[in-house]
């Protein structure tokens, strides 16, 4: 198993390289420069000429590559344009957003999905597991952004339920330990905070997680009907075993293989969702840094992050296989 | 067996919980008192050095902690007293004597003075680096050149010296004199800094880094300034600032305690922050907005336009050289219906290249109302009837003189085809190529663009665009540049504004390189609440003055 993960890493290495270059030469090739975005409306020809030539960017490309490709060995990928912050130092601040909102959308889809989905599959052709999957149907069909703004103003600004942007109120006195502001307010036992920063993270969440959660419901019922008919479901039960031991260790756990697959790949598309719903809701995460990124040319900016969340996805898909070797006996075997 | 298990793994991870729920101490001090001002901007800010910032979003919290030597007026583009009581222009225009106020304190508690201001203008004469001087454009701008220039900067630099005459009188000299003073001294990028706390905090250290740069510790986290609020804090990870009330402010203290900046990019979600009431004050709502957000009882404030959007003519065509054909297109447009119809209201048609908000507005300049006929016409008498032109304009953008590009080009486009013309338009995202394309490389024939004033000064306006040859207009007009120049250089203050109108005049009738559309007034948000708060036409309010109900 050691081996296996370690040889899995070595062979993100090249896949790296190869992407930092394509997507470095195809950045600089795009009209309208850093510079531009650095002076913003005041920025002339010649102030732009000037900050060109300050930065290196008037040099051929393969030279910007190389001295880029040497800065980013020792960690090191910039400012951002837009903040004038290091990248890295954004991304340090966007990655612990981003994660507590994926995680906390993850928690809501399989926490609600899986149950469901067992639910209806228990239930098939009754009226619940009709109106589940009329409900996932229409949770795949409604964009993103649609049911953030949605959510919005009818809970958050017309009945104020929930907050309606943000991580935390601005200008709340709170302490900083690890970034992920639920576990940094129970660190703390700032319970205000704590309060607050839930009301904050529930929209989103839900936001987020309704495409995964119909999603995991879909496969969820699948699987378990699938696994109910299967023989060694049936012997079990012939056996005289109790429902509720077959129910458990011979159909969900069996039912779960396929959805621990979806639930990988659901944590991967969370990251482009993430993009919109962080938008919507003004969540400071990954998805924020990269819709600005890509609106402003940061170049600095896409650049690692792109590399980040190819890595991250390696990473991901590398755990699902795990996961099925920890699930499936058979799998270690092989 | 499996319940104790269960019950053994439930009570170990209560247990964890709540050892883990005491493992880091609370930071947090006393609450502050006396109200709190929030706004909700539409970018970050860069930094806090005044001198290295360019862009509105920037200014907004330096306005709150800084003060210039002059200030205008409230609500108006008039000058009046700011950090300098009072000053003197020399007969030649090259020697201005500051009056500065007296009692004065910087918010490290040391004296501002007239050492002060000279540290100050010297410093920023003196910067070193071409990455600082690069990101300096206001500077570079007004005052034209460093002690030493560095990279691409070439100017002769405007600034001769300072001497402190006593505490309270600063003498500053040029090598010429330039029509911009002293208005230009009203320029947030101009606003004075502790001379301490610009050393202590290395304020000078800019620095490159990968394709961006790296600013100071004073810019980031300490800025200094003399201003009604101070810095207290500003989180990178949620983009809010935080100034509290300078309670040794020399002027009348800030009413809320607090004001809170908060960053919002989003134009949707910044106005549902206002309903929410989670915010107290937006700006440049979109205009489509307005009426819905004075219906549900906000006040919508329409600023007086400080702003003018053009149609740009590249006279790199041969056959746009012919002054017949630029009027032709002048008659063309029915700018009338083009305001009321695409820009918000209050709106006006341009007659000239800047609003009358301006010294140097002359109101008897040629007019070129809609006349459809007299536009073909003299299309005809020149021979270019037919005639196919390049028009470009940006998309992914609106400012403030140009809310919808798209529908601003539309109803030109079909002014311009019903007049006979023939257009290719070409759209190319703002950030993506826009300004290279028709400012550096001037591919087009006709473009959109706009500039919003900087300080009140005709210079600012008329000179920035036509006072030199430019790629953008293609033209090279010794005559209308040396008629520029002379206004400039014009000392006195009533002759300058004279030579101002009179140059207003000679380019709407003799030279026409561009035609005047129209001034956009650009609107602020608040919310019921808010009281005191006065807009300006140059956008840089100060909030000190502002209540929350």
């Amino acid at each position: 198993m050691l081996r296996f993960i370690v040889r899995r890493l070595i062979g993100v290495i090249p896949t790296l390289f190869v992407l930092s270059f394509l997507l470095f030469g195809w950045l600089r090739l795009l009209p309208g420069g850093p510079a531009g975005a650095l002076l913003g409306d005041k920025a002339t020809p010649e102030s732009i000429a000037s900050v060109n030539k300050v930065l290196g960017l008037d040099q051929p490309i393969p030279v910007q590559y190389v001295k880029f490709l040497g800065r980013m060995l020792t960690g090191d990928f910039g400012n951002s344009l837009s903040k004038s912050r290091p990248v890295v130092d954004e991304l340090a601040d966007a990655i612990p957003a981003t994660v507590e909102l994926a995680l906390a959308a993850l928690i809501f889809a399989v926490g609600l999905g899986i149950p469901l989905g067992y639910l209806a599959a228990r239930r098939k052709g009754g009226l619940f597991d009709n109106m589940t999957i009329i409900g996932t149907l229409v949770g795949v069909a409604v964009p993103v952004f649609f049911l953030g703004y949605l959510l919005k103003k009818y809970i958050a600004v017309d009945l104020g339920w929930f907050e309606t942007s943000g991580r935390v109120t601005a200008g709340l006195d709170e302490t900083k330990v690890t970034g992920f502001k639920v576990l940094d307010a129970i660190l703390t036992r700032e319970w205000d905070v704590l309060f607050d920063a839930l009301s904050h993270l529930v929209l989103p969440a839900i936001v987020l997680g309704t495409i995964p959660l119909a999603v995991i419901v879909r496969i969820t019922r699948a699987s378990v009907l699938d696994v109910m008919n299967e023989d060694y479901v049936r012997t079990a039960e012939a056996k005289g075993l109790y429902a509720k031991t077959v129910r458990k260790r011979h159909i969900l756990r069996n039912a779960l293989l396929p959805v621990s697959t979806t639930i990988g790949l659901q944590t991967g598309l969370l990251l482009a969702g993430a993009v919109l719903t962080e938008k919507v809701f003004v969540w400071n995460g990954l998805g924020s840094l990269l819709a600005e990124g890509i609106e402003r040319r940061d170049y600095p900016r896409l650049q690692a992050m792109i590399l980040v969340i190819a890595f991250v996805y390696v990473i991901v898909n590398l755990l699902v296989d795990i996961s099925y070797a920890i699930i499936d006996p058979r799998v270690r075997v092989r | 067996m499996n319940r104790v298990r269960k019950a053994i793994v439930v009570a170990s991870c209560a247990a964890l919980a709540a050892s883990v729920a005491a493992c880091a101490q609370s930071e947090r001090g006393d609450e502050n008192t006396g109200g709190t001002l929030t706004f909700g901007a539409a970018g970050a800010p860069k930094n806090f050095d005044p001198i290295f910032n360019d862009d509105g979003e920037s200014f907004r919290p330096i306005r709150q902690m800084y003060e210039t030597l002059i200030e205008h007026k409230p609500g108006t583009a008039e000058l009046e007293p700011g950090l300098a009581e009072k000053w003197d222009l020399s007969a030649d225009g090259k020697e201005i004597t500051f009056s500065l106020r007296k009692g004065v304190k910087f918010h490290d508690g040391t004296a501002f003075n007239a050492e002060a201001v000279c540290f100050n203008l010297d410093r920023w004469f003196n910067m070193k680096g071409a990455a600082a001087q690069s990101q300096m454009i206001y500077y570079a701008d007004v005052w034209e050149g460093f002690a030493k220039n560095e990279g691409d900067a070439t100017g002769q630099p405007v600034y001769k010296s300072c001497e402190a005459k006593d505490e309270n009188t600063a003498v500053v000299s040029l090598n010429k004199f330039k029509g911009a003073f002293p208005a230009a001294m009203t320029l947030t990028a101009f606003s004075i800094s502790s001379p301490e706390a610009l050393k202590k905090y290395d304020a000078d250290k800019v620095t490159q880094s990968g394709d961006s740069f790296t600013y100071s510790a004073y810019a980031n986290e300490h800025p200094t300034g003399t201003g009604p609020y101070k810095f207290q804090s500003y989180d990178t990870s949620s983009q809010v600032a935080t100034l509290v009330r300078n309670d040794d402010y020399w002027g009348d203290k800030a009413k809320n305690a607090k004001m809170i900046i908060r960053t919002i990019g989003d134009e949707a979600a910044r106005k549902q922050e206002l309903e929410a009431g989670n915010v107290d004050i937006i700006d440049f709502p979109n205009p489509v907005d307005w009426k819905g957000l004075k219906d549900k009882g906000f006040n919508v404030q329409v600023r007086r336009a400080f702003n003018i959007l053009y149609l740009g003519i590249n006279q790199k065509n041969p056959k746009l050289k012919d002054i017949r054909v630029r009027q032709a297109i002048a008659y063309a447009i029915n700018r009338q219906q083009l305001v009321t119809s695409k820009l918000p209201d209050g709106a006006q048609v341009a007659t000239q290249f800047m609003p009358d908000t301006v010294s140097g507005y002359a109101d008897d300049v040629q007019k070129y109302d809609y006349d459809l006929a007299k536009a073909k016409s003299l299309l005809q008498e020149a021979g270019a009837t037919g005639l196919t032109l390049k028009f470009y304009y940006p998309s992914e953008i609106t400012r403030p003189y140009m809310p919808d590009p798209k529908g601003i080009f539309t109803a030109i486009e079909a002014d311009l085809k019903a007049a006979g013309f023939k257009v290719q338009p070409i759209v190319k995202p703002w950030n993506g190529g826009y300004k290279d394309d028709v400012q550096k490389a001037g591919k087009q024939d006709l473009h959109l663009l706009g500039w919003t004033g900087d300080y009140n000064d005709a210079g600012n306006f008329v000179g920035t665009f036509f006072g030199r040859e430019k790629p953008e207009f293609g033209f090279n007009d010794p005559a209308l540049f040396s008629e520029l120049s002379a206004a400039d250089a014009e000392t006195n203050p009533d002759k300058h504004m004279a030579a101002y109108e009179q140059v207003n005049r000679d380019i709407m009738a003799k030279f026409l390189p561009a035609i005047p559309i129209s001034h956009s007034p650009p609107a602020i948000v608040s919310s019921s609440k808010v009281k005191g708060l006065v807009t300006s036409p140059l956008t840089n309010e100060r909030f000190d003055t502002v209540t929350v109900e």
